[in-house]
């Protein structure tokens, strides 16, 4: 079992979202996270995915993406260097003489950006890998998390090459 | 300038389409105003499931995409068994429906519903139209990815205002390119080099043929290269037809009602050469066990089918007939292998699929006197259960084309609409349906449509007054307890004639080879209702989860 990480292009129509998680869905592959936006070409988008399985089972999903015809290409990039972003806003609770300190100083060592100041809440905005996220979510329940957002995972190939393949 | 109606109804003429089935309804009432003087021919169904199992019955006998046409929200919604049974099957159709004007989808309109949404798990794509002026496009690559390929349907929603209002005249399209899509079609030499290699090394290799040989139009080339390699063939049962049941060389069907000796083949074999199939579970039965001595090749069109069920020892993507071309081409000589071919031709000598002959009405006996009579000349479609089985273990199939079943989703009520399709597709061969009393009733109002267009077609029913291979399992596995299987007779042949068709009703063996000839020498349609021994099995039969040279029925005489 590994997690790949599957850049896609996909033409930008209505309903493109729908095919892909549908046909994830529907033939049992679990998304651990998926991020749709616009991308370099103006007609089409661009889907991160990352997905669990082991390889044959990622073979499937790879070859039953492709099959849908709004998928443009597929590049698994598990296997080559990459950088992995995510972002999320955590709003935690913060009261003023009480745990605020600590929780400010649980930003800044992860270079968390306090985004917004409440009279007992303080909303984190924090940028990094999804383990780095993990991490932070993990230290910060014993505050109270009261909401979590993420973004989930967009990943990039290092150096000039790109996953449209030119 | 013209109508979007105009430009959906003389973009169709232009893929070649002569005729189309269909249902009207509101918002197609500009689509049907076109249609009334076009050359286009459209066959009104009285139910729009009928619609589509035709269209694709239309297309499993020609090759050609079959167009069906059906009105928006309940219209729509009936297209979608039929359109399940041909993506399940990979037939190619172009199944066009009206949707509510553009203005109003999203507001739950009057018989608004989200069509292409219900069938997205069951397209091979599909469109909704928002501008008139995409009409001819999208009718264009709806052709080219339905036809292409690994075939499947393709549907085309038309809100009211795309096909009313006017667009320019649409210039013919050149040839159509997808950035999404590009089937490949030729198998890589370097592959193929391989499996030629494997194959000369084999020394106890099957040749294990599905649809996709029918589909790619690959039986010569099949027939051909079992000839000279001497290696025998199983089909699956949408393989039928691609070699001549009478062939030496022929092992019948394989899987969970196929013949002993296909499954015993397949168990020994030290080469497994699988091309145009999908190591289906009604095949392998427990997959572990399917071929446990033999290395795989599996020629298929469609890459996500390469190590779907089964991993295989080497793949190669491409169209069947091209690929066997291929081989055909660099095949040197050949290998013995008598012994291998004694060793089966022995199994088939000892577990035949015979055919009960002791004066009782069987089932069996009346597909084998239609099989005898009619030569391997003619269609025969059928619906679905034991008639099914009976059929494709009996009927001494020629040619491709000539076998039309609903085999993937397993339709019922799919024979008598799509034997109308067949029809219309190749008028001159006789069309059979070969019907279980349960099936028929599920699109029995077809008879209407026969009667108005004087369709020829003939109904076998195998009258067993149970819903037969579902009671089957019971007697089998659920201790005789026949929960909700048993049918009250029915007078086919007065609803029949309440229709307009003549019939006729058979209580015994010795009538079976005169009724059947009556239906074959009557011009237009004919119902026959065999009321046959109720309680027959089919035979012989792979347990579920079985492996299939475990099986039950057909042991050594
Ligand atoms: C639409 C549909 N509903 C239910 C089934 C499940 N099923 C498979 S075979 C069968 C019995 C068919 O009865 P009949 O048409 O009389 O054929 P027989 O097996 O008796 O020859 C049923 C209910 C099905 N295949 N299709
Ligand atoms: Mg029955």
């Amino acid at each position: 079992m590994n997690v790949h990480t599957l850049s896609v292009l996909v033409e930008n129509r209505s309903g493109v979202l729908s095919r892909v998680a549908g046909m994830f869905s529907r033939r049992g592959f679990n998304i651990e996270s998926l991020a749709v936006g616009t991308c370099e070409v103006p007609e089409m988008s661009r889907i991160t995915i990352t997905v669990h399985g082991d390889d044959t089972r990622i073979e499937q999903v790879k070859k039953q993406l492709n099959k849908l015809i709004d998928v443009i290409k597929v590049s698994d990039i598990t296997y080559h260097e990459h950088v992995r972003r995510e972002l999320a806003l955590i709003k935690v609770v913060a009261n003023p003489g009480s745990t605020r300190a600590e929780v400010m100083q649980i930003a800044d060592t992860f270079r968390a950006q306090i985004i917004d100041v409440g009279s007992k809440t303080l909303i984190l905005q924090v940028v990094g890998p999804p383990e780095k996220i993990d991490a932070l979510e993990k230290l910060l329940r014993q505050y109270g998390v009261k909401e979590l957002v993420r973004t989930g995972t967009i990943a990039v190939l290092r150096g000039s090459k790109t996953t449209a393949g030119e | 300038m013209k109508t979007g109606a105009k430009i959906l109804i003389e973009g169709l003429l232009r893929q070649g389409v002569t005729t189309i089935f269909g249902y009207p309804g509101g918002v197609v009432l500009p689509i049907y105003d076109e249609l009334y003087d076009s050359p286009l021919r459209h066959i009104l169904v009285r139910h729009e499931q009928a619609a589509a199992h035709a269209a694709d019955g239309y297309a499993r006998a020609s090759g050609k995409t079959g167009v069906c046409l059906a009105t928006s929200g309940p219209g729509a919604c009936n297209l979608v068994t039929g359109i399940a049974t041909a993506f399940m099957d990979s037939i190619p159709m172009v199944a066009l429906t009206g949707q509510v004007p553009t203005a109003l989808l999203g507001n739950d309109a009057f018989q608004e519903s989200d069509i292409t949404g219900i069938t997205m798990p069951v397209t091979k794509h599909s469109y909704l139209v928002k501008r008139t002026e995409d009409i001819d496009t999208v009718l264009g690559e709806a052709f080219h990815i339905a036809g292409t390929g690994r075939q499947g349907p393709v549907l085309i929603d038309l809100p009211k205002d795309v096909v009313t209002n006017e667009a320019p005249d649409p210039v013919p399209q050149k040839e159509i390119s997808l950035r999404g899509y590009n089937p490949t079609f030729k198998g890589h030499p370097r592959q193929i080099e391989k499996a030629l290699s494997m194959i000369a090394e084999a020394e106890r290799p099957v040749i294990y043929a599905g649809g996709g040989v029918i589909a790619s139009d690959a039986s010569p080339e099949l027939i051909r290269f079992a000839e000279m390699t001497g290696i025998p063939v199983t089909t699956t049962l949408m393989g039928i037809g691609a070699i001549p049941c009478d062939h030496p060389l022929n092992l019948g069907m394989l899987g969970m009602h196929g013949t002993r000796y296909a499954n015993y083949a397949i168990t020994e074999c030290d080469l497994l050469i699988t091309i145009g199939a999908r190591f289906d579970d009604r095949v392998t039965g427990r997959v572990q066990s399917f071929a446990p001595n033999a290395r795989i090749i599996h020629i298929d069109i469609d890459p996500a089918e390469i190590g779907k069920s089964k991993m295989v020892d080497l793949p190669i993507v491409g169209d069947s007939r091209h690929v066997l071309t291929c081989m055909l081409d660099r095949l040197t000589g050949t290998t013995d292998r008598s012994l291998w071919n004694e060793k089966i031709n022995h199994w088939k000598v000892e577990y035949p699929m015979a055919c009960p002959d002791d004066g009782v009405l069987r089932p069996q006996l009346v597909i084998k006197t239609l099989s005898d009579l009619l030569d391997g000349e003619g269609i025969i479609v059928s619906e679905v259960g034991q008639n099914q089985m009976w059929t494709a273990q009996q009927f001494c199939f020629k040619h491709p084309r000539t076998w039309i079943t609903s085999g993937g989703l397993g339709t019922m009520g799919y024979g008598l609409p799509a034997a109308m399709g067949a029809h219309f597709a190749r008028p001159d061969p006789p069309v059979f349906d070969i019907a279980g009393d349960g099936s028929i009733q599920m699109n029995i109002q077809e008879f209407g449509t026969i009667v108005q267009y004087d369709i020829p077609v003939k109904v076998v029913i195998l009258n067993n007054m149970y819903l037969g291979m579902v009671r089957q399992w019971q007697e089998l596995f659920y201790d005789r307890r026949y929960s909700y299987t048993e049918l009250p007779s029915v007078d086919f042949v007065g609803i029949a004639a309440a229709y307009g068709i003549d019939g006729m009703r058979v209580d015994s063996a010795d009538q079976v080879k005169e009724a059947l000839s009556a239906a074959i020498d009557t011009e237009g349609p004919f119902v026959l209702d065999f009321r046959v021994e109720r309680e027959e099995n089919v035979f012989p039969m792979v347990p579920a989860g079985a492996a299939i040279n475990e099986m039950i029925g057909g042991e050594k005489k």
